[in-house]
């Protein structure tokens, strides 16, 4: 009989499934914030929770973290029902919410301490793993300077760092990379790989098509509290038809040069009089349609104002899957499942 | 399973567990005493600032004519457990704001997502205000002396009162924990806490005779549990006195009968709150 409060025990024997959610659904009052989410994640995946603010990612892993219980449905992590078996799935998770939540007053060290001791490790391994910790998270000279003078990059990395302490099998994190300079997202995306490389399974937040494309093996796409959408991100990529290239020329050149570039792409190219831009789509051929189109433009006399491959966003996923725009830039006020689902439902009536 | 260590945990017995956890807690919200004293300070200035204004605007005025508190020594004695007791309670409201804190900066999703036992967050929180309010106690009974108070029922006397008021105090740390995590918003935290506390200290004996209210606040007064705490802090601070209410046993049974019943009903209703969050 394996220990329930200790990290000290084996886990149960895995199916194949480490996450695994089945018509997962929770309502705030009114709105339903997970609407029959299904996920089934194996283990040492990186997998990639992909969707626009109020989509119901943060509902989502708060019920895998035991935070908050279903309504509806069922959810296993590590084997451990998350409302039946709670007491005996924490100590195997960790969680980087969408808070930097450290002890401002605490220091690096004693923050990381706490949280070890906290998985009922003895103080001299929870202060060794938490010097482990803030070595590997570039952050040992820091160690003993409080959290409160810490920068919103070091502060993340040590609530990210804080998740890893008890050593998790399953690691989940909220969006862990918003409001970080390009460097600390570069530094969190290596170790989140590292973390994989070393057994971790990894359950990702992001609203970011680009952090889910380098990071995750598979991805769901999820808005409006359900799945719309799974697979690795060059399935879903082969979905919204790849890259597409766009092309600026002067009005009375459009016609011209769209017949000009006619049969390089996977597509008709598609000019647009009022922006004065051709659309053509080229798959995962840009970068050799986007020579022969300047070469053919050149050739034929016809001035390029700008040209550049664009490759899909979040926007056009959701735009390919659900015919709107994710509303980022709306919505990034954080992730508000009540206002933003109401206005965006409305729209779509 | 590279991530599953098999390094032993400090003890798997359950209670153990708990109580390690909330010292655990305890020690961190104490560590913000440490690195900012200034903090302390400040919550210094509320109960001196109480004391003196007591003392000296209302002892001065009518209350000294009541031959009662003159034979007491003065209004300041007849104060100063009154005010010990009301300054227990209002500095138990620092367990709301702490909690109400936590929330917002996401601490308290990390300490749920974590094998911790569900007391220990608020058990740890009682206790590091239990100890903050200790140290208040301390330097509000120095004032005390300062002002014209002394303990005039013994050694013995003057500890059961500290006991007496820091048993309250940790009673309304649990009170406060259900505000809190009812409330969740800290604006709104602090103000439901002040408004709930403010008449029920002031509807008590802890700082003015009942006999001069109107007959209908007296009702309420003697039915207060403030009441009853103050009129035993007051018995254990200088000795019998006349407005009572009640022999010292009595008052002992129902001072304790109120700290327990609240603490059996806040205590578990904190605990579940707070692993019902949302």
């Amino acid at each position: 009989m394996p220990s329930v409060l200790g990290p000290d025990y084996s886990l149960p024997p895995m199916e194949e499934a480490i996450i695994r959610t089945d018509g997962l659904k929770k309502s705030f009052g009114e709105v339903q914030a997970v609407k029959g989410v299904d996920l089934f994640v194996e283990q040492g995946a990186v997998f990639g929770l992909l969707g626009p603010n109020g989509a119901g990612k943060t509902t989502t892993i708060r019920i895998l973290t035991t935070l908050l219980e279903p309504d509806e449905g069922s959810a296993t992590v590590a084997g451990f029902d998350v409302v039946k078996d709670a007491v005996r799935l924490r100590p195997v998770i960790g969680l980087a919410g969408q808070s930097a939540a450290v002890d401002e007053n605490l220091t690096g060290l004693e923050n990381l301490e706490m949280v070890g001791r906290l998985y009922h490790l003895p103080p001299a391994v929870a202060r060794r793993r938490a010097m482990d910790v803030l070595e590997r998270f570039d952050l040992a000279e820091a160690a003993h300077r409080t959290a409160k003078t810490y920068s919103g990059g070091m502060r993340r990395r040590l609530d990210v760092g804080a998740s890893l302490v008890g050593q998790p099998s399953v690691l989940f994190m909220d969006e862990p990379t918003t409001g970080l300079d390009p460097r600390s997202r570069l530094v969190l995306w290596e170790l989140i790989r590292d973390l994989q490389r070393e057994g971790t399974t990894v359950l990702l937040c992001t609203q970011y098509l680009e952090e889910a494309d380098h990071l995750c093996d598979r991805i769901s796409v999820i808005d409006l509290g359900t799945v719309i959408a799974e697979g690795t991100s060059e399935e879903l990529k082969e979905k919204i038809g790849g890259e597409v290239l766009e092309l600026h020329v002067a009005a009375e050149d459009l016609p011209r040069a769209a017949e000009t570039v006619r049969g390089l792409g996977t597509g008709d190219p598609a000019p647009d009089e009022e922006t004065r831009l051709i659309r053509i789509p080229v798959g995962s051929e840009g970068p050799r349609v986007l020579l022969e189109t300047v070469r053919r433009l050149d050739d034929s006399g016809i001035t390029i104002d700008d040209i550049a491959l664009h490759k899909p966003t979040l926007d056009d996923v959701f735009l390919s899957l659900t015919g709107h725009a994710a509303e980022v830039a709306l919505e990034e006020s954080g992730e508000a499942p009540p206002v933003a689902e109401k206005k965006r439902r409305r729209r779509d009536r | 399973m590279s991530a599953v260590t098999m390094e032993r945990p400090v003890t798997t017995n359950r209670a153990l567990l708990s109580f390690f956890d909330s010292l655990v807690v305890a020690r961190r919200n104490l560590m913000q005493i440490v690195r900012i004293p200034a903090v302390l300070v400040f919550e210094l200035v509320q109960p001196v600032m109480f004391v003196l204004l007591f003392r000296y605007v209302f002892a001065d005025n009518i209350l000294i004519k009541d031959p009662e508190i003159i034979a007491l020594g003065g209004y300041v004695v007849f104060l100063m457990p009154g005010i010990i007791v009301q300054n227990a309670i209002f500095g138990a409201t620092t367990t709301a704001i702490g909690i109400a804190e936590d929330l917002k900066s996401g601490l308290v999703d990390r300490f749920r997502s974590l094998p911790m036992a569900r007391s220990a967050m608020l058990a740890g929180r009682a206790t590091s205000d239990l100890i903050k309010n200790f140290i208040l106690l301390l330097v509000v009974i120095g004032i005390g002396y300062l002002v014209g108070f002394s303990f005039q029922n013994g050694l013995l006397g003057a500890l059961a009162m500290i006991v007496l008021v820091m048993a309250v105090s940790f009673t309304f740390s649990w009170v406060m924990a259900a505000i809190a995590l009812s409330v969740k918003k800290l604006e709104a935290v602090q103000a439901a806490a002040f408004t709930g506390i403010f008449p029920l200290v002031f509807i008590s004996s802890a700082l003015v005779p009942i006999a001069g209210m109107a007959e209908w606040l007296q009702v309420i007064a003697r039915n207060n549990p403030i009441t009853h705490w103050a009129n035993l802090a007051r018995y254990f601070a200088i000795g019998e006195f006349s407005t009572m209410g009640g022999s010292p046993e009595q008052l002992i049974l129902w001072s304790a009968l109120w700290i327990l019943g609240l603490l059996a009903i806040f205590m578990p209703l904190s605990i579940r709150l707070y692993s019902k969050l949302t």
